[in-house]
């Protein structure tokens, strides 16, 4: 029984940690936290729903096309708005991402209205036996798309160019110009990356919640603090973070109780930063005077 | 000199006179307008408190929508379950929530900015939840009923009556948050805005004041919340989520961070709109969304940065004005 919980709570937790590097890659190449990261999720969600039952486009298609618009959408959103702040202060661009998380949610409840969809599944949600717990192959799935898009932005940071100038840039923005690296493209390439993981990771958890406007909220808080236990700037810190929040969360949950489990997250992230407050897996920043 | 003391008496003298018309102006209106206004100086309360944590002091905070919903419960309760008069509850509901807000406060001590931003934001999102969860004490969802206050035999029941004694809230805590702000502590709180190491190496505890200022601002936000409270006169988890913390940052970045009337006049603002437009549904949390969005690219100094403050043409230096010339004169530095 420990194992199926286990199990459950991994495949929700890749789903927190699919998020989560969508918020640090973010963070840490433009230090901006994106509090609409959820609801840009969202609205690339309802566009494959609107392809899938709405106008009869195979789901491989309608994800694609829902890709699609989270990159151009992502890089929209930084070039339109967030480059947009002169000075970076740290509470005009939580006030300016906050402002786009309610027009976004707005939006969407026009559009769309507040009543809840059942989103179709990439595959089958019948079980399988794995030792003593059952799962079902979707929970494997969305593991097996976790970790693969894990390994194809490893590749990434680590191979290509982009990687390359991404890393730079997240070390030092002054250098990194110097050495002919233009930030508006490494930013507005950032947001659209990030806002396409948000989209993979609200595809992949809309079929298990209902699809409404709100449904990325209780995913975009969890991924929040799924950053913070890693760090907020660390990449791996945010995959293991989300796995940890994913498996503690389906543990509290089973053993405790399920009504409380926003009251746990939140206490946990008070924990952690109390003891910790660079996260489990960052680095301490060293101010200079 | 005088000029200028006389110019801030003239402009003191208007905005009183204003509040006091307002409701003879504003109530014959209609209900929704009175139901506005009154909302708004609930707000303001709520605002000059958040601007004292974030504009004066440098620490952000979602949560302030959950300290509102423990004012609210806590004055409830007390008045409902034990009895006690609203008189005893309303400072009551600002102590208990004050000392929740220091606790809330004491990992603040080492974060800051963003980091901050998401810990009390989990707050916001937690005590919905528990509300509903304990539910032995508060009712669940069908939440609790608290009465309006009376003076002596006089029950406030009318929305003017009320207004006045929001009123007189609002005013106790512009008077005690100006003073505070000139005192050794409240210098300390802007010290360690400005620069966290410059203010500790001269002597300030800067680990204790950051709590602290949390917990004052949070007990005026429980005010407020007991205000609504015994204003609606009913209370359910579902009052304030994080979306109201939202608003409420947004009320002091449209009016002006680190100054009170920028409080108030972004509480204003934004609350009229959001109310005013909430009968269209979906389009207010766009148009409100949009407000936030244009303000902070047009105005990033808020609304009070339109007017020119009679003292920036020319700065003084007398010691007892220099804290509020730099204040004001100088753009809100936040972390």
């Amino acid at each position: 029984m420990l194992w199926q919980t286990i199990l459950s709570g991994l495949a929700v937790g890749s789903l927190y940690a699919l998020s989560a590097i969508g918020l640090v890659l973010i963070f840490k190449t433009s230090n901006i936290v994106n509090f609409a990261q959820g609801q840009m999720a969202m609205l690339s969600t309802f566009v494959a729903f609107q392809m899938l039952t709405r106008w009869g486009f195979p789901y491989w298609l309608a994800a694609l096309a829902s890709l699609v618009f989270a990159l151009v959408f992502g890089f929209f959103v930084y070039i339109v708005f967030l480059s947009r702040l002169k000075r970076a202060e740290v509470l005009s661009q939580i006030i300016l991402t906050l402002g786009l998380y309610l027009v976004f949610r707005g939006v969407a409840g026009v559009l769309w209205g507040n009543v809840p969809f059942t989103m179709p599944a990439a595959v089958s949600t019948n079980t399988v036996h794995i030792g003593s717990a059952v799962v079902t192959w979707y929970q494997l799935f969305i593991m097996i798309v976790t970790l693969l898009l894990m390994l194809v932005f490893y590749a990434m940071f680590r191979y290509t160019k982009t990687g390359l100038a991404m890393r730079a840039v997240s070390q030092n923005q002054q250098a990194a110009r110097l050495m002919g690296v233009s930030l508006t493209r490494i930013y507005g390439a950032t947001w659209a990356v990030s806002t396409a993981l948000g989209a993979i990771a609200g595809l992949l958890i809309a079929p298990i919640l209902f699809l409404s406007p709100s449904f990325m909220d209780s995913v975009a808080v969890k991924a929040f603090a799924a950053a913070v236990l890693g760090g907020f700037s660390s990449l791996p810190g945010a995959v293991l973070g989300g796995l940890v929040l994913g498996v503690m969360e389906s543990v509290f949950g089973f053993y405790i109780s399920t009504d409380l489990k926003s009251t746990f997250v939140f206490l946990l992230i008070i924990g952690i930063l109390y003891v910790r407050p660079q996260g489990l897996f960052g680095t301490r920043e060293v101010k200079k005077v | 000199m005088t000029s200028e003391r006389n110019l801030r008496m003239a402009r003191l003298l208007v905005v009183a006179l204003a509040a006091l018309a307002a409701p003879f102006v504003v109530m014959p209106l209609g209900s929704q307008m009175s139901y506005i206004l009154d909302m708004s100086v609930i707000f303001c309360i709520v605002a000059v408190a958040l601007n004292l944590l974030t504009g004066f002091s440098g620490q952000v905070s979602l949560g302030h929508a959950a300290f509102l919903m423990v004012g609210e419960y806590v004055s409830s309760l007390l008045t409902l379950n034990l009895n006690w008069s609203f008189w005893i509850a309303l400072p009551l509901s600002a102590v208990v929530t004050g000392i929740l807000g220091f606790l809330i406060g004491l990992p603040a001590v080492r974060l800051s900015g963003n980091f901050l931003a998401v810990a009390t934001m989990g707050f916001s999102f937690a005590v919905p939840e528990l509300a509903l969860k304990w539910s032995g004490l508060t009712n669940g969802s069908s939440g609790l009923m608290p009465l309006r206050p009376a003076l002596g035999s006089y029950v406030l029941g009318s929305d003017q009556a009320y207004y006045f004694l929001i009123l007189a809230c609002l005013v106790v805590q512009i008077i005690v948050i100006k003073n505070l702000l000139k005192s050794r502590t409240g210098r300390a709180f802007q010290a360690i805005r400005d620069s966290e190491i410059a203010a500790q190496s001269s002597g300030v505890r800067v680990g204790y004041n950051k709590a602290l200022v949390f917990s004052i601002s949070a007990g005026f936000t429980g005010i407020a919340g007991s205000l609504y409270a015994h204003y609606i006169n009913f209370v359910s988890p579902n009052d304030f989520t994080v979306q109201d913390s939202f608003l409420f940052l947004a009320m002091i970045v449209v009016g002006g961070l680190a100054s009170i009337p920028g409080s108030i006049l972004g509480a204003i603002v934004i609350n009229t709109i959001n109310q005013l437009s909430s009968s269209f549904g979906q389009y207010s949390i766009i148009l409100v969304g949009a407000v936030m969005v244009l303000a902070v690219l047009l105005f990033p100094k808020g609304l009070v940065s339109l007017r020119v403050p009679p003292h920036a043409r020319k700065p003084r230096h007398s010691s007892r004005g220099s804290a509020r010339v730099t204040r004001e004169v100088e753009s809100p530095d936040v972390p």
